[in-house]
Order: structure tokens, then C-alpha cells, then sequence
């Protein structure tokens, strides 16, 4: 048996190697700084350096590459310019991610527990909150998080995509189950996501073992080819089909795979939501684009009832759920599941257009959440005793936050009209784009019902707006809410507030970079 | 070309950003600041106006394209043909006023320069949208408008104004969401490339039969709620009695007529076809708005409601006129869009003033007023009565040129809608009889004469209405040309067919 030494081109996964490289390097950082003070501060350093670094590469790699892409390791990956503008989007919300993980109360108190490994309220936990500890690990798990979500757009092989899923969801269980404070509901959120998502690993698996049981392949192109030849079983290759698309809808957050979602998002540590709400998704949708295109599309017909029964059934349960909702991040994350279904919207029809809309709408949308996030981050409640406590998370307690902070309150109102899809905001542009592929894939009936949802949606994030601006403090309650000022917190809000207003006003530069990026290697018909 | 149209919007956008950003020691000096802010629109606007080649008001003109997101086809694209000047001419005349109206409102600095603000920006979105050339840049600004205004009505105003805010927010939103998909699916249909939406590129085009009407029924939806229509105008009356005085007077007078200013301008233009298709259907519930809005308005005991209901009877009259394609119909109703933002501006603003005097909008709380407040009584009948469309005020050229133009071909119509003036005779009279003629009541304490503020917001448009009442031709010159293209637009391709 001889073995052939594999070509691999090790220029275009550069960016994604600095990251998984920068990440382990950060595991024996952990292992060799002892102040946790330093530690912290090293590690923040180290996977900033990493990101920036990842995203000056693949800007490089843009401007150097040559036709439309490069397939490296024999097809188990390919990196063209869809891919690379898909990582460098989560290369930003990585950014954006680490310095929220980063961010600390004025008390110095960090949105992580002291160790994770206590249990909730024990004297441990106690001990080890006195004693300093602090849990710098969670910048290694983004850094893991991050590599593998990079890996995940540009990933052509079905079997290599089941190993880069596990990769960037198997961090993200962890961080979920790391909440400082509410640590049952933390824990609880971070089990329920495990579960559901080894499940829906499963299923997927699952999936691409019918599918190359019908083909033979696991390749995304090969599989296309044996479809288009014909002969294979055809009952076997749909039924893999479907539950290939079914694994990947979880990841993204569309119904009936949502479950998780209110779940996982409420019991994170919020700078794990805001990160966790912008990038999956953004990792999914890629995925998902880049199977439709260039491996499923000869069954396009056979799976377009799944989009767009997944597509109605997330737009109208997750508007209709997220106006019964009481807590923020519970509105949020039903508010994601409706998104879920917009962006299923512009599968109809598996258009072009959908290939520059969907990267738009979801950089739109993940500013829009990190952001978003980032203000629930500042909002906490005063405790007895008169010290900052957690989080604010009940909607009445946001009542007349707009009198005691303008700017955080508007910097909110702002997230919230782009995710209402209101113009001059991010999240209209990114609407329009969506709906347009939509339509040009014949699709106007779904353009319909997802219109019909966004004006029911708006409802409820224009009752927040109500809320923080026209609502009075309660009497009484004037001292029950502390707005925190972390610096970095308040940078990432304010630099997601600026580009969400310039994404909407002038998002020409950005959208002529995704229409640049609308090639797929192995595309369509290919 | 000096970009007169940019700047009329940049300069209140930048007033109202300049507002909130001001420094902690000029924040009393707000309200003098939107004023010079306005007074500054205004001279320009003067100066602009003055330039206009009225002889060719057809046209349109100050034109400036630029490629704003090429990728989907939309420029910032502006340029005015004599109707939309006067309607830019209606806004910048009556933001100012508005302004001195809420002069004394609020007690709270802060409150105050939000408040400000907000007009000095609703002033800009206005003049956005009477200029916009582009289909998209006129959605986008018809809809970025709501934000302004919501707040205007929520933040500042009576018990109800959160209700009435959302109530508000919810009809015009889901108006302008559905007109979206017809704007999205315009791109599909038109010549796409980076000029997509461009009106001119739009106009003529040829459309599937079903295509093209879906797309004007989205369109139309719209606009039919933003001009109160029967039965999408119940967001009004709520958002009149709870709002401010001069709130509802610019939203009334000027920022409701964008939606018969839509009709003209993009649903007839776009649309003719199915236009003509839909006009029977339109003109009939245009004259169930006149004679229901009328009806209502009679039954009313707040003033507020009692005018928010005249005005859906009077777009139901403009309506008539456009739906008509008659030259003289469509020249009253585009006229019309005027002076009635004129009488009914003034008329919300001096009720405001009465409020604002005795804190209650109820008919039966007052009487006598005019023994004691003769000036205030006086003006009220002067602008009354041009609601009722006498003679001599410009009001009553307008309506009487729908109906006349529209007669011949709508005759039953016009028979009907001529009801509303007795109708009118009827709410207006019977409102002055019981708030101003009679027995001082007693409970009402001091009176207080109009104030030269107050005079000074209410005069000018008495004023106008006067002007324009003996001499319409100086505001018909500007329209007719206007007013006979975009009837030709419908019935050329008719005589053609």
C-alpha cells in the first residue's frame, strides 16, 4: 500500500489556519500564564491579533485570487470569493465577539463564572470568585469557534463538513454554559443546545450516508454529477437531501429545528449570544448556499416545498412568539427565528441574486444583533445592597430608559428598526436584497407572507422603542436599573450602530464587494 | 446646476442634527434655532421658486441624478415640475408656523429641542419625497418619514398619543411593506441596470395586464391610507385627538397629501393602464369618503375629530379630481392639495390654540367666545368658511374645478360629493354657533385674545387663502401643465388602444 503525499495548497486556507493556529496556541497560554490578570489580557491580545490578522489574509487572498477560486485538498475545500467573503464577515463578528467577551462591569465583573466547573451557588463558587479566577479559556473557544465557522463556508465534502460543524459547535456548547450570573438557566440552555444539536449532527450525518449510499460520493460536485447522470436511487438521495438541509436549518434557527434557540440564547452569557446570534447563522446560510448550488441543485424542484414550508413556518411562529415574549433575549431569539425565515425567503427559485443578497442581509442582521446584544450587556439591575447586579432582561424594566441614557437608549431603537427593516438602516437594504432574489426566483408569494410578518414584527420592536422612549420610569423604581459604561462594550455598540447607519445610507462599496463575491467555483450546472 | 433641491433637504436634516447635538449651554435657544433654521429653507426655497421656468411647468426641473446603490438600480434622483414645487412651497410655509405654534408648549428644555428636532427633520423627509425622482428614494423616504412622526405623535401630545402612535405606525407600515413588493418587483419588470428606478425609465413601459394592476393596487393601498381614504382613514381621527395642534396640522396639510401626490406621480405614471381599470371603483369610495367623512364630521364633539373627519371628506374630493382624468378635475384636485393644507392647517392650529387656552377640545365646554374674544372668533370663521369652500377664499376655485371637470364624466359623482358643501355648511357653522355665538359661559374664566404669535402662525395662511381666492392663476399656472400630462399619461395610450 503506498500512500500519495496530498498536494495542499496552504496559501488560500491561511486565513482559517492563523485562527485554529492562534487558537491552540491561546490553550497553552492558559497552561503557562499564571496571573489571571496578564492571562486575560495576553489571550484578548492573541486572538485580536489572530482575527485582524486572518482578515488582513483574506483580504490578500481576495485581491491574489485567480479565476474563481482555488480547490484545495483534493475538493474537500474550496476557496473562492463567496468563501472568502462569508469568513471575513465572521472574522468581524469575531472581533466584535471577543472584545464583548472582554468587557467588564464597572465593578470589574465579566459576563463569565469564575470557574466553570463549580456548581451554582456553591461555596466553591464563592471561593473561587474571591480568590480572582477568572475563565480566559472563553477566548481560545472563540478563536475554536470562529476557525471552524470559516472552515464551515468554505468546506465542498460532505464528511469534512460534518467535522468542521462539530468543530465550531462544540465551543459554543461550553461558552453557552459559562453565565455568571443565572447559572442554572445557563447550564440548562447550554444542555438543551447540546442535545438538540448532537441531534441535529446526527441527522445530517445521517443524511450524507444516504446520499452517498445513493451516489457514491461525498463530494459536493461529484454528488451533483451522479444526480445529473441519473440511475441513482432516488428515494435514498431525497430522503438524504432533506435531511442534510433539515441538520443545516437547525444550525440557522428556522422551524421546526428553532426549539433550541429562546433556550440557548437566554441562558448564555450575552456577549456568547450577541457572537453566537451573528456568526451561526452566518456560517449556516454560507453552508447552506453553497450545498444548494453546487450539490443539491438538480433536486431543487423535490426540496423547494421544504423552504418553503421552513420559511413560512419561521417567519409566522417566530413573529407571532416574539410578541408574546417578556424578556429581551427571548425577543431576540424568536426575532432570529423570523429572520431564519427571511433569509430561507431568498432561497426561492435558487436565484443568482441570492448569492449577494444573503451575505449582505446577514452582515445587516449580525451588526445589527451583535449590537443589539451589546446594549443588553449595559442594562442591569441594582441590587439591595446598591451594587450592580445583572443583567435587566425583563421588558419592563427597560421602561424610560431612553430618559436616563439618549444615546444607549438610541443606539437600541436604531438595532431595532434595522432588524424591523425600516429604510435608512442596514436591515432594509439587506431586506430589499432578499426579497428581490426572492422574486426573481418567482417567489412572490413568500415576499408576501414575509412582508405581512415584518409589519406584524415591528410591532414588538417598536414596543421596545415605546418602552425606552415614551414610557416614564416607574414610580418607585427609578433606582432599580443601573446603566453600566464599559468602554469596550460601549465601542463595540457604537461601531455597530455607525456601520448599521452607513450600511443603510451608502451600502454600495459593500454590496459591489458581495456581487464580487457571487461566484461559486463549482456552480450551478457546472 | 447649484443643487437647490439637495440643500433644501440637507439643510433641516443638518438643523436637526444640530439640534440634538447641542451643547448643554445653547439648549433653550432651540426653539430660535429651528426657526432660523426654517427661515433659512424658506429663503431658499425663495430663491429657487423664483428661478422656476413657469412656462414650463410641465417639466421638471433643478434636476440632479446621482448613482446612489447602482447595484440595485437607485439614484438620489430630484427634480420638480410645478406641482411639486408648490407642494415643497405648502411645506416650508407651514413647518415655521408649526414651529411658532409649539412656541410655548413644552416647559421642558430637553422636550423641547427633541420636539424641534423632529420637525426641523419630518421638514426634510417632506421635501425629499415632493422631489424624488426615483421610485426607491421616494420609499425609502416615505417610510424613514414614519420614524419622525411616530415619535412626534407618541412622545408629545394627549392620554391617547401611544395608542394612536402605534395605531398610526401599524396602518402606514403595513401600507408601505406591501408597497414594497411592487417597488421590489418594479426592478424585475423595468429596464433594471443602474437606472432602474428612475421614474422616466419607468413611465411607458409595457406590463403584463394582471402584473401591472396587482402592482398599482400595492402602490395605490399605500397611498389610499396615507390621503385618509374610506374605509383605511380611522387611524386619523385618534391620531388628531391625541396628537399636538401643530403635529397633526403639518401631518394633515402636508405630509398626508404625499399620498394623492403619489397617485399622480407614480400611480398614474407607472400604472395607466390599470389606472383607468381601477378609477371607477376608486371614485366611488372617494365619494363614500366625502359624504362618511363629512356625516361623521357632524357628529363629532372634539373639534380635533371633527376636522381630521373634514379632511377625509376633502381627499375624497381630490381623489375624485385625480381619478376623473380630466384636465380641469385634475388641476382642482392638485390645487386643492394647496389650499387645503392651507384652511386646514390653520383650522387644527387655532383649535390647538383654543385648547391650549381652556385644555379642552369639547364643543359643549365652550360658547359665547366671541363676545370676548372677537379676533380669535374672527379668523375661526374666516378659516371655517374656507373649509365650507365660500367664495373668495381659494379653497372654493379648487373644489369647484373638480367638480366641474370632473362632471362630465363622472356626473353622478359629482352630484353626490356636492352634498359634502351643505354637508360642510352644516359642521362648521354648527361648531362656530356653539363654541363662539351665545352666552359667555361663565366656567370658562378669562379669556385671552389671539396673541401676536398666534396671529403671526394663522394670518399668513388666511392670507394666502385670500390671494389665492380672487387670483388662483398665480398657483394654476404652475399646475396645468403639470395637471395635463399626467392626464395624458392615462388617456394618450386609451385613444391609441
Amino acid at each position: 500500500m503506498t500512500f500519495v503525499t496530498p498536494e495542499i495548497a496552504w496559501a488560500p486556507l491561511a486565513p482559517i489556519l492563523i485562527v485554529l493556529v492562534a487558537a491552540s496556541a491561546a490553550i497553552l497560554i492558559e497552561a503557562f500564564i499564571r496571573t489571571p490578570a496578564t492571562r486575560r489580557i495576553v489571550q484578548l491580545a492573541v486572538a485580536l491579533i489572530a482575527l485582524v490578522g486572518a482578515l488582513g489574509t483574506a483580504a490578500v487572498q481576495w485581491a491574489l485570487l485567480e479565476g474563481a477560486g482555488t480547490v484545495v485538498m483534493d475538493g474537500m475545500i474550496t476557496v473562492d470569493r463567496q468563501a472568502l467573503a462569508w469568513q471575513s464577515m465572521i472574522l468581524v463578528f469575531g472581533v466584535l465577539g471577543m472584545i464583548l467577551f472582554a468587557a467588564r462591569t464597572r465593578a470589574g465583573e465579566e459576563a463569565f463564572t469564575p470557574l466553570g466547573s463549580t456548581a451554582p451557588g456553591s461555596i466553591e463558587e464563592t471561593l473561587a470568585r474571591r480568590k480572582g479566577l477568572q475563565l480566559t479559556e472563553v477566548f481560545p473557544l472563540g478563536l475554536f469557534a470562529v476557525g471552524g465557522m470559516m472552515l464551515f463556508t468554505s468546506v465542498t465534502d460532505y464528511i469534512f463538513l460534518f467535522v468542521a460543524l462539530e468543530v465550531f459547535s462544540l465551543p459554543l456548547y461550553i461558552l453557552v454554559a459559562l453565565s455568571r450570573r443565572r447559572r442554572l438557566l445557563s447550564q440548562e440552555g447550554a444542555l438543551k443546545y447540546f442535545l438538540l444539536g448532537a441531534f441535529s449532527s446526527a441527522i445530517f450525518l445521517f443524511g450524507a450516508a444516504l446520499v452517498y449510499g445513493a451516489t457514491a460520493h461525498t463530494s459536493y460536485s461529484a454528488v451533483a454529477y451522479a444526480m445529473e447522470l441519473g440511475g441513482a436511487n432516488d428515494a435514498l438521495l431525497v430522503t438524504g437531501a432533506v435531511l442534510i438541509v433539515a441538520g443545516l436549518l437547525f444550525k440557522i434557527g428556522a422551524v421546526p429545528f428553532h426549539s433550541w434557540t429562546p433556550d440557548a440564547y437566554q441562558g448564555a452569557p450575552t456577549p456568547v449570544t450577541a457572537f453566537m446570534a451573528a456568526a451561526t447563522k452566518a456560517a449556516a446560510t454560507a453552508a447552506l448556499l453553497r450545498i444548494m448550488y453546487t450539490s443539491l441543485h438538480p433536486l431543487e424542484w423535490e426540496l423547494s416545498w421544504l423552504f418553503w414550508a421552513a420559511a413560512i413556518a419561521s417567519m409566522a411562529l417566530g413573529t407571532v412568539l416574539a410578541l408574546v415574549q417578556t424578556d429581551v433575549k427571548r425577543m431576540l431569539a424568536y426575532s432570529s427565528v423570523a429572520h431564519a425565515g427571511f433569509i430561507l425567503v431568498a432561497f426561492a427559485g435558487l436565484e443568482g441574486e441570492a448569492l449577494s443578497a444573503l451575505p449582505f442581509y446577514l452582515l445587516a442582521y449580525g451588526l445589527a444583533s451583535i449590537g443589539a446584544f451589546a446594549v443588553v450587556t449595559q442594562v442591569r439591575e441594582r441590587t439591595e445592597d446598591g451594587s450592580v447586579g445583572a443583567e435587566a432582561v425583563r421588558l419592563g424594566q427597560w421602561a424610560g430608559l431612553g430618559k436616563r441614557s439618549p444615546l444607549l437608549a438610541g443606539a437600541m431603537s436604531l438595532f431595532l428598526l434595522s432588524f424591523a427593516g425600516i429604510p435608512l438602516t442596514a436591515g432594509f437594504v439587506g431586506k430589499f436584497e432578499a426579497f428581490s432574489a426572492a422574486i426573481a426566483g418567482g417567489g412572490w408569494p413568500l415576499v408576501l407572507i414575509a412582508v405581512i410578518a415584518s409589519a406584524v414584527a415591528a410591532f414588538f420592536y417598536v414596543r421596545l422603542v415605546v418602552l425606552m422612549f415614551l414610557t416614564d420610569v416607574p414610580d418607585g423604581a427609578e433606582d432599580d436599573i443601573a446603566v453600566e459604561d464599559s468602554p469596550l462594550a460601549r465601542l463595540v455598540i457604537w461601531v455597530t450602530a455607525v456601520a448599521t447607519v452607513l450600511l443603510g445610507i451608502l451600502p454600495a462599496g459593500v454590496l459591489g464587494l458581495f456581487e464580487d463575491a457571487a461566484v461559486l467555483l463549482v456552480s450551478l450546472g457546472a | 446646476m447649484f443643487p437647490f433641491l439637495t440643500i433644501l433637504v440637507a439643510v433641516p436634516a443638518v438643523g436637526a442634527a444640530l439640534l440634538w447635538a447641542l451643547p448643554a449651554s445653547a439648549r433653550g435657544r432651540a426653539r430660535e434655532i429651528a426657526l432660523a433654521v426654517t427661515g433659512l429653507e424658506l429663503a431658499l426655497f425663495a430663491v429657487m421658486a423664483l428661478q422656476f421656468d413657469k412656462s414650463d411647468a410641465g417639466a421638471f426641473q433643478f434636476s440632479e441624478v446621482y448613482s446612489w446603490i447602482p447595484q440595485i438600480g437607485t439614484s438620489w434622483a430630484l427634480g420638480v415640475n410645478g406641482l411639486g414645487l408648490l407642494m415643497i412651497a405648502l411645506s416650508v410655509i407651514l413647518t415655521p408656523l408649526a414651529i411658532l405654534a409649539a412656541w410655548r408648549e413644552d416647559k421642558d428644555e430637553s422636550r423641547r429641542r427633541h420636539y424641534m428636532a423632529l420637525i426641523l427633520l419630518s421638514l426634510a423627509f417632506m421635501v425629499g419625497i415632493f422631489a424624488a425622482r426615483d421610485v426607491f428614494l421616494f420609499y425609502v423616504l416615505f417610510e424613514a418619514m414614519l420614524i419622525p412622526l411616530y415619535f412626534m405623535i407618541g412622545g408629545f401630545g394627549g392620554v391617547q398619543r401611544r395608542y394612536a402612535a402605534v395605531k398610526f405606525l401599524l396602518y402606514s407600515l403595513a401600507g408601505g411593506l406591501i408597497m414594497l413588493v411592487a417597488v421590489v418587483a418594479l426592478y424585475f419588470v423595468g429596464p433594471g441596470g443602474e437606472q432602474a428606478f428612475l421614474t422616466d425609465n419607468l413611465t411607458g413601459i409595457d406590463l403584463p395586464v394582471t402584473t401591472e394592476r396587482l402592482m398599482f393596487l400595492a402602490f395605490f393601498l399605500a397611498f389610499a391610507i396615507k390621503a385618509p381614504m374610506v374605509p383605511l382613514h380611522t387611524w386619523l381621527p385618534d391620531v388628531a385627538e391625541s396628537a399636538r395642534a401643530g403635529t397633526t396640522a403639518l401631518l394633515v396639510a402636508v405630509l398626508d397629501k404625499i399620498g394623492t401626490f403619489g397617485m399622480i406621480t407614480l400611480c398614474l405614471a407607472l400604472f395607466p393602464e390599470a389606472a383607468r381599470w381601477a378609477a371607477p371603483v376608486i371614485i366611488v369610495l372617494a365619494v363614500i369618503s366625502v359624504i362618511y367623512g363629512a356625516l361623521l364630521a357632524i357628529g363629532q364633539r372634539n373639534m380635533f375629530r371633527l376636522v381630521a373627519f373634514t379632511s377625509v371628506s376633502h381627499f375624497g374630493v381630490m381623489v375624485l379630481g385625480i381619478f376623473a382624468f380630466q384636465v380641469t378635475s385634475m388641476e382642482g384636485a392638485a390645487f386643492y392639495m394647496f389650499n387645503h393644507g392651507l384652511s386646514t392647517g390653520a383650522l387644527f392650529l387655532l383649535v390647538g390654540f383654543l385648547v391650549s387656552r381652556y385644555g379642552t377640545a369639547d364643543v359643549d365646554a365652550y360658547g359665547g367666545l366671541q363676545k370676548v374674544m372677537p379676533v380669535f372668533a374672527g379668523t375661526f370663521l374666516v378659516v371655517g368658511l374656507s373649509a365650507l369652500s365660500l367664495p373668495g377664499l381659494s379653497p372654493f376655485v379648487s373644489e369647484i374645478m373638480v367638480f366641474i371637470g370632473a362632471y362630465p364624466v363622472a356626473a353622478a359623482a359629482v352630484i353626490v360629493s356636492a352634498v359634502s358643501v351643505v354637508l360642510a355648511a352644516l359642521y362648521i357653522l354648527l361648531t362656530y354657533k356653539s363654541v363662539f355665538t351665545g352666552p359667555v359661559r361663565a366656567d370658562l374664566g378669562e379669556a385671552r385674545e389671539l396673541t401676536l404669535r398666534e396671529r403671526l402662525v394663522t394670518w399668513p395662511l388666511v392670507g394666502l387663502m385670500l390671494l389665492l381666492g380672487f387670483l388662483p392663476g398665480i398657483a394654476i399656472d404652475y399646475l396645468s401643465a403639470p395637471a395635463a400630462d399626467a392626464v395624458a399619461q392615462v388617456t394618450i395610450e386609451e385613444a391609441g388602444a
